[in-house]
């Protein structure tokens, strides 16, 4: 009896003894695994800016570092330059964040805080639908329905009224004919604030509900529950949430090339047509027709992969100051 | 009895899937592969589909654009190419490669103009050049209003708009500013994009229309087809010969049949043709074969295509606003066909 029982412990041991040794090597090859998912971004990342560098070489071989300062685009004498297509991604993105952002922001917080119960289901599924929606019909949209709308009743009175202002008045001033950079602007902040809001809308509902109860105890406005408690509560992932809008808006294509105008010419205002690196890339790829041409294209990608890079960075660095200030305060 | 039924059926459907196995076989050898230009997608598409009728074998056009086109028949990788800018003879001999004329289109200016409509504005392409070079910027400037004399013009900033992709579309156009302006030579050039001196681009045929129609005091230049269907307002152009003529499938097939295509590899640009009733920006549309290929039964099957599109396809082309070769063009192709690919 006393015997059996030693056995069955002892087979017990070599049981859970065998488990244990199983469940290490499982969890070895579990990390192993996940590692190589995470090293499939890097190595995809790096591959394609590589390739991309590979591909441009001969562009910048042939124009030098002016490449990237240059206004120059002739096909026809095989001289390119990236500065119209850069400023164009830049301006059309920042105009979009502008914009997006603050009514993202307005979004979240009226779903999370503000809007009924039977309201929220139903508005939420609408975001996340048009989050779905392709880029080419929002370009279609904004070039058959929006450009219109805006070359009758927005600009021809912005041209008027905020084209006399001082310091700001140029950048309002031009003909409207309801394509160029601003309207490219908020066409692609329609399309990144789903992106934006979504992600603020889960963020803000991660807060746990006693810091705002207490919040309110207090005799806090929502404005300044959300501002105080919600905000900083989940600063990061909000950031988070606007880098991805970044993101898609620095590289969108279809849209873009709809409403932007494809003009390359450099100019302070908003109203007149420009460029963008994805839209230039789109529209003349196809019949690029000598190695310089398709090679300053894929130049142009590259330098993309470099514009959002930096971006993203300087954006991280500003977010690390403001959670070192944050610090220092408390 | 039943057995028998039985066999018999299934010998019936072996027999039928090895006659299907054979049928495909024999139909996937003798496909055609193609790439190139979209401008002369549709009308290929139609032609394809009427050969595919009556003879089985299948084309398969992938319309990638001509630069696109080009390499891929460089590359090997296709039967043939089909491009709207013409190789010149020398680069033809270093690839290998023949070429020939496989259809005739053009290009149209088409203006939004408050209260105008189609045919009424007169134009001529010095004229047009300096709009298009950014010199003439207003709509009731001297060169235009000397040109239409009577007619109202408002005094209104001229957007001009041009493809933002490159396009067969705009080399032509390009060629035929460059015929009859020396400025645009020397200032701008030709090719299937150029550095556009002043106006806004438009993505494609469509995308150039949509604009037109949208910006007021706007013009710009399409296919006829796109002016024709979109109910644009075009423009009369003075030709070579002094008269003014209207785009339409006569007075391209005019320009087509004044040309004496008696360059070597039919390197000719049509625009400016002489001839009363000629338009004055004809364009072409050139096939890209090699002259020994590696798969000589694919190409004889490309070659008996193209014959019989060109001898008996005018019909499907005219009614897409497309227009066919002259007869003595054809019996031309057809005897450097017999001299050059193997």
């Amino acid at each position: 009896m006393l015997e059996t029982t030693a056995m069955s412990a002892r087979v017990e041991d070599k049981v859970a003894h065998d488990r244990d040794r199983r469940e290490q090597r499982l969890d070895g090859l579990f990390r192993r695994v996940v590692m190589a998912c995470a090293l499939f971004v890097l190595v995809a990342l790096l591959g394609a800016a590589l390739s991309m560098l590979w591909g441009g070489k001969e562009a910048f071989q042939t124009f030098g570092p002016s490449f990237v300062w240059s206004t120059d685009w002739d096909a026809v004498n095989h001289k390119f330059g990236a500065l119209v297509p850069i400023y164009g991604t830049l301006v059309t993105a920042a105009i979009a964040m502008v914009i997006a952002v603050p009514v993202s922001f307005g979004i979240a917080l009226f779903l999370t805080e503000i809007a009924p119960g039977w309201l929220r289901g139903p508005v939420s599924a609408a975001i996340e639908l048009l989050a779905g929606i392709p880029s080419i019909i929002y370009g279609m949209w904004g070039l058959f329905v929006f450009v219109p709308f805006l070359a009758e009743n927005v600009y021809p009175w912005l041209d008027a009224h905020a084209g006399a202002l001082p310091l700001v008045g140029p950048m309002f001033q031009g003909p409207p004919i309801g394509l160029g950079m601003l309207t490219a602007g908020i066409v692609l902040a329609i399309m990144v604030i789903p992106f934006i809001s979504s992600v603020m809308r889960e963020v803000f509902n991660t807060v746990p509900a006693p810091l705002k109860e207490s919040a309110y105890a207090v005799g806090n406005t929502t404005w300044e529950v959300v501002w105080d408690i919600v905000l900083p509560y989940t600063r990061t992932a909000v950031v988070g949430g606007i880098f991805l809008g970044l993101g898609r808006a620095l590289g969108e294509t279809m849209a873009v090339t709809f409403v932007l105008g494809n003009a390359h010419q450099l100019s302070l205002s908003l109203l007149e047509p420009g460029n963008s690196i994805a839209a230039t890339i789109a529209n003349e790829f196809t019949e690029a027709d000598s190695p310089v041409y398709i090679s300053s294209l894929i130049a142009l990608g590259f330098l993309l992969f470099v514009v959002t890079f930096i971006v993203l960075a300087i954006a991280r660095l500003m977010l690390s100051r403001l959670s070192r200030q944050a610090g220092s305060h408390a | 009895m039943q057995t028998q039924t039985l066999v018999r059926r299934l010998t019936q459907i072996a027999a039928a899937s090895v006659a299907a196995t054979l049928f495909a076989a024999n139909a996937y050898a003798t496909d055609i592969t193609g790439a190139g230009s979209t401008f002369i997608y549709p009308v290929l598409s139609k032609w394809s589909a009427s050969y595919n009728a009556k003879t089985g074998s299948k084309v398969n056009y992938q319309s990638i654009g001509s630069g696109g086109g080009i390499a891929q028949i460089k590359a090997g990788t296709v039967t043939f190419g089909a491009t709207d800018m013409p190789l010149k003879p020398e680069d033809l001999q270093k690839a290998g490669l023949a070429q020939f004329p496989a259809i005739i289109g053009g290009v149209v200016p088409v203006v939004n103009v408050a209260g105008l409509k189609a045919g009424e504005m007169k134009m001529t392409g010095a004229v047009l050049a300096d709009i298009y070079l950014g010199k003439i910027t207003k709509w009731d400037d001297a060169a235009i209003t000397a040109l239409n004399p009577g007619m109202k013009l408002p005094d209104a900033k001229i957007t001009v708009v041009h493809r933002s992709d490159g396009s067969g579309t705009t080399f032509n156009f390009a060629n035929y500013l460059g015929k009859v302006s020396p400025e645009w030579k020397t200032k701008v050039g030709e090719g299937t994009s150029v550095n556009w001196p002043t106006g806004l681009g438009g993505k494609g045929n469509e995308g150039v229309s949509a604009y037109v129609n949208q910006i007021k005091g706007s013009i710009g230049y399409v296919e006829l087809a796109y002016a024709l269907q979109n109910k644009m307002a075009f423009m009369k152009m003075k030709n070579q010969a002094g008269d003014y003529v209207e785009p339409s499938v006569s007075s391209f097939a005019a320009a087509a049949a004044s040309a004496t295509w008696a360059e070597p590899d039919f390197y000719e640009i049509i625009t400016n043709a002489p001839g009363k009733a000629s338009w004055p920006i004809a364009a072409s549309t050139w096939v890209l074969m090699y002259k020994q290929p590696k798969d000589a039964a694919q190409s004889k099957e490309a070659l008996t295509f193209f014959k019989d599109a060109l001898e008996h396809g005018q019909a499907e082309a005219k009614a897409l606003d497309y227009v066919s070769l002259p007869e003595s063009l054809v019996k031309k192709i057809e005897a450097y066909w017999a001299a050059n690919i193997k």
